[in-house]
């Protein structure tokens, strides 16, 4: 029988998201795929699977879940009320889902992207090497009650049962900065506003990208310039019409015509991904042989996050909120072997 | 203001990419420089690169930096730019003449007249204008499968509206800036559609998703809400291909 995930109900952003469709630019189709991506790849260290493996990308809020079997799940990014059957789940750890069990996954507490993570990936069929949905382009949609979402075999290699402790990035702070093809349209007066404005994030943001406000920071490229069209790329900043920077995030266009100032590292996107309207952020230049520094030891950070992850119920004396955890998690669910007798 | 005089142009896009720009505004010779570029980057097959691709007047290039450091991937570039003058390069082979049936104007294309007084022109002669000769893909982008065509007579160099249509449909024609837009999927838009088809230039769900590829050329055909309407069976809404020799 194949295995499903039931969806009872579901925010109005819950949506199927691996790492995206690269090599289509030329079509015109972005890449998509996870808005924060070191959450893709937390969720893929706690339950022992590839970074690739799809997982549920909840916007905002989540819904609630029926396994059709036991399944481990884990859950990263975005820290959401979650419960099962009424029992709290510790977040940024892996747990067992059983059968029939309802998982409830609430609004977020901080950030804005909470992922659900299923032993064995998500399965549904993939749609040009993606499972993402791209709704921008019409690729996949939304989940929605009733859906019926395959799940894939799982070898369980890592078991249930362990946490890790999160980079924190819900809470804004320093996006580092390399320059590119526009910056030198730029008056080194404007960078320096740029790098000493603190700036917050708008109303305005979506999987595409997210909007800044800053009364302090002068932008707009002087000269009426016009930037002819050319490629985008997830991280640029752009400076739109009235000066406010625009940082372009994972389900961006291909093209666009307003001057970029720089582009924030991939290493620092998941930051600016969880940012909630009303975060602050300051920008930083960084130059090339840093950034690619600080990209070497951040993938080599999420290489070995298998490696940092301990176990959920390690030290109860340690844990003051004890009653607040959910103490079966990592055992069986008590009636497998009633189940298999069935 | 740091303006490099000198074209073409490399400069690093991200971390893991490069541009190169051959000028800093729309042109054929640039455009079909950016063409040819690219398809000689994609001949050279150098190991660290992952992906190309092109828009107006610039190549793109994304690579793995573990592969090939930054400086080995500029100077490859800087290399191969100095082999030959690229805006002298011919268009890419294999290119197609698409003949696309399409409504002017009516409440399936409402804003034919704003954009005929806009070009200072009557609806009939901007329908005339836009259906005398083919317009080109210059380049696709923004959305999937989704061409700029152009160049149009110099009486569409019209400004985009300052105000966004909330949302067009997938087949709308639109106009600005002497260049028709042809939507994939529905979409908001500061460019006034003038026409509809229902050509669909988007299926995901084959080898070929893209339609259209740069250099191709489209000659629009006005016909009626009737023929159109006959033609939405057609995933080509009624277009049809023949080889440009």
């Amino acid at each position: 029988m194949t295995r499903t995930l039931t969806v009872k109900r579901a925010g109005p952003g819950v949506t199927v998201q691996d790492l995206g469709r690269p090599g289509h630019l030329a079509g015109g189709l972005s890449r998509g795929g996870a808005a924060d991506r070191l959450a893709l790849a937390e969720g893929a260290a706690l339950l022992g699977q590839d970074a690739g493996t799809a997982a549920l990308e909840m916007a905002g809020a989540g819904g609630e879940f029926e396994a059709s079997e036991d399944m481990r799940i884990a859950l990263t990014g975005a820290p959401m009320r979650a419960s099962l059957d009424g029992t709290p789940l510790v977040w940024d750890a892996s747990h067992l889902l059983p059968r029939g069990g309802r998982l409830k996954i609430g609004g977020c507490e901080a950030g804005c992207y909470g992922y659900l993570h299923l032993g064995g990936g998500v399965a549904t069929d993939p749609l040009l090497g993606s499972r993402s949905a791209h709704l921008g382009t019409g690729l996949g949609r939304a989940l929605q009650s009733g859906d019926r979402l395959p799940v894939g075999a799982d070898p369980g290699l890592r078991g249930t049962g362990q946490r890790l402790d999160p980079a924190a990035r819900c809470e804004g702070g320093t996006l580092r900065v390399v320059a590119g093809p526009q910056t030198g349209l730029f008056t080194p007066e404007q960078i320096r506003a740029f790098e000493n404005s603190t700036f917050r994030r708008d109303v305005r943001g979506n999987r595409m990208g997210m909007r800044l406000i800053s009364d302090a920071a002068e932008l707009k490229p002087g000269g009426g310039l016009t930037v002819v069209s050319e490629v985008i790329v997830p991280g640029d900043i752009q400076i739109t019409g009235d000066g406010s920077p625009f940082v372009l995030l994972s389900e961006c266009q291909t093209t666009g015509g307003y001057p970029r100032i720089g582009s924030v590292l991939p290493a620092d996107l998941p930051l600016a991904a969880q940012a909630r309207p009303g975060t602050a952020f300051r920008f930083q230049f960084v130059t090339m042989e840093e950034a690619m520094q600080i990209e070497h030891l951040e993938q080599e950070r999420r290489q070995k996050l298998s490696k940092s992850l301990r176990p959920l119920l390690r030290d109860p004396r340690a844990m003051f909120n004890l009653l607040s955890y959910q103490l079966i998690s990592g055992a069986t669910s008590g009636d497998d072997l009633e189940r298999e007798n069935r | 203001m740091a303006i490099a005089s000198e074209w073409p142009r490399i400069s690093a896009l991200g971390t893991d990419g490069f541009l190169v720009t051959f000028a800093d505004r729309l042109n054929e010779p640039a455009n079909r420089a950016a063409l040819a570029f690219r398809h000689a980057l994609d001949r050279e097959g150098w190991s660290a690169v992952e992906e190309t691709s092109t828009s107006l007047v610039s190549a793109y290039l994304r690579f793995d930096p573990r592969g090939s450091s930054h400086a080995e991937i500029r100077e490859n570039l800087a290399h191969l730019l100095s082999r030959e003058n690229w805006l002298d390069a011919p268009l890419p082979q294999g290119r197609r003449l698409w003949r696309v049936p399409a409504v002017f104007g009516t409440e399936m294309a409402p804003q034919l007249e704003e954009a005929a007084q806009a070009a200072g022109l009557t609806p009939k002669e901007a329908i005339a204008s836009l259906t005398r000769s083919p317009v080109r893909v210059q380049t696709i982008g923004f959305a999937p499968g989704q061409p700029y065509l152009g160049e149009l007579p110099p009486a569409w160099d019209i400004p985009r509206q300052s105000k966004l249509t909330s949302q067009v449909p997938a087949g709308a024609l639109a106009v600005a800036i002497r260049q028709l837009v042809l939507f994939p999927v529905p979409a908001p838009t500061g460019w006034r559609h003038v026409a509809q088809t229902c050509f669909q230039l988007f299926h995901p769900d084959t080898d070929e998703p893209f339609v259209l590829r740069p250099g191709d050329e489209l000659q629009v055909e006005s016909v009626g809400a009737e023929t159109l309407e006959r033609m939405k069976a057609d995933p080509n809404g009624g277009a049809r291909a023949e080889a440009i020799r």
